[in-house]
């Protein structure tokens, strides 16, 4: 089991939860156990296509899959990963109008 | 540089370090930073920096103060509501600091005004609150070559990292294209806790002066996240994306881009 960082947008998700475990050999496999036991999280995270979307980031440890094998990377049981998404705010109340 | 006697008292705990020293304290008074918004993030960041006696610190916000930004934007105060934020800000900066020139501008970053702006400084910290502002700011900072000390928050969360063109990535190389509009992320009413900005407005002040005089390492190629909730701080490394549209090795992006701003729609 992979330790999984949620970011705050996404832990209404996964029941307020900011970590959770999930299996899979691969990020791929991981994202698709993730949906299993969060419904509604791949979409977040994947396009129709299953493509890591462009605004997302997912690391292994502090490693960027991108920079690895993509979705296809392979995860040891300990590895802690984290989806990070571009954020837009500084000031919530201008980013909120 | 000659200091006054009031300027040797003044910075006398950062020439008394060897890190800063008569000669970091000229640099940080020849500096040149603009701030991109007088919010939450920009308030901290601005405070400290004029404090320490950065000699330029440009301002550029279109906003007036409302009550509600007095929870985190500590530029501001309660008799401050409906003035502009830059005019506010000014006052404030040149109250703790007589050194320092500060320079409004009480305008919206555009491609229009970006560039010649950008020109005029040495770094820039982004306390802004818009993704299309963020692309503007990447775009022209990387046809320019100025550093951006880069600053965001969510509720509780906050990332913090320095993008250098000239040794380093850039916002695209990590993110390359902003979100559809029914996909943006974490801009949504959603509330912050005040501190937050509090906390990341000054560190992206300490990686600032940490640039500007030469002091340890920044956060080039690392990108910084701290969970207030939970008291997590932990790093992660960027790279230099050879695909990156703006800065990569076959550029699609050459012109400056308005991104229409889009929010409301959750991710």
């Amino acid at each position: 089991m992979a330790t999984v960082r949620i970011p705050t947008p996404l832990r209404r998700l996964t029941n307020g939860n900011a970590e959770v475990e999930a299996d899979g050999g691969t990020i791929a496999e991981l994202i698709d156990n993730l949906e299993s036991n969060y419904e509604g999280l791949k979409k977040r995270i994947c396009d129709e296509n299953g493509t890591v979307r462009r605004f997302v980031n997912i690391y292994i440890n502090d490693e960027d899959i991108r920079f690895l094998d993509n979705a296809d990377t392979e995860l040891e049981p300990d590895d802690v990963v984290s989806i990070i998404p571009a954020i837009a705010g500084g000031n919530e109340t201008e980013a909120a109008r | 540089m000659n200091f006054t006697d009031e300027q040797i008292e003044r910075y006398s705990r950062h020439i008394i370090l060897k890190e800063v020293g008569g000669v970091g304290q000229t640099k940080l008074l020849n500096a040149k930073v603009l701030m991109i918004g007088a919010g939450g993030l920009g308030s901290p960041a601005a405070l400290y920096l004029a404090a320490a006696g950065v000699g330029t610190i440009g301002i550029v916000d279109d906003d007036e103060v409302d009550i509600s930004n007095l929870q985190r934007q500590i530029l501001h105060r309660n008799e401050d509501v409906g003035r502009a934020k830059v005019a506010s800000a000014q006052e404030t900066l040149n109250g703790i600091n007589p050194d320092v020139k500060v320079v409004p501008y009480n305008m919206r970053l555009s491609s229009d005004n970006v560039m010649e702006i950008l020109r005029e400084y040495d770094l820039v910290v982004d306390g802004c609150d818009n993704l299309p502002t963020r692309y503007l700011l990447n775009d022209a900072s990387v046809f320019t070559g100025t550093p951006v000390v880069h600053g965001s928050i969510f509720q509780f969360e906050g990332q913090v990292t320095v993008f250098d063109p000239t040794q380093g990535p850039c916002y695209r190389c990590l993110y390359p294209e902003p979100p559809p509009p029914e996909m943006v992320p974490s801009c949504q009413e959603a509330g912050v806790l005040g501190v937050l900005p509090g906390i990341i407005g000054s560190i992206q002040g300490l990686e600032a002066i940490k640039h500007i005089i030469g002091a340890g390492e920044t956060l080039v190629g690392k990108l910084l996240l701290y969970d207030t909730l939970r008291q997590d701080i932990r790093k992660h490394i960027l790279h230099k994306d050879p695909a990156c549209p703006v800065c990569g090795e076959n550029p699609t992006v050459t012109e400056l881009i308005d991104y229409e701003e889009f929010c409301g729609v959750r991710w």
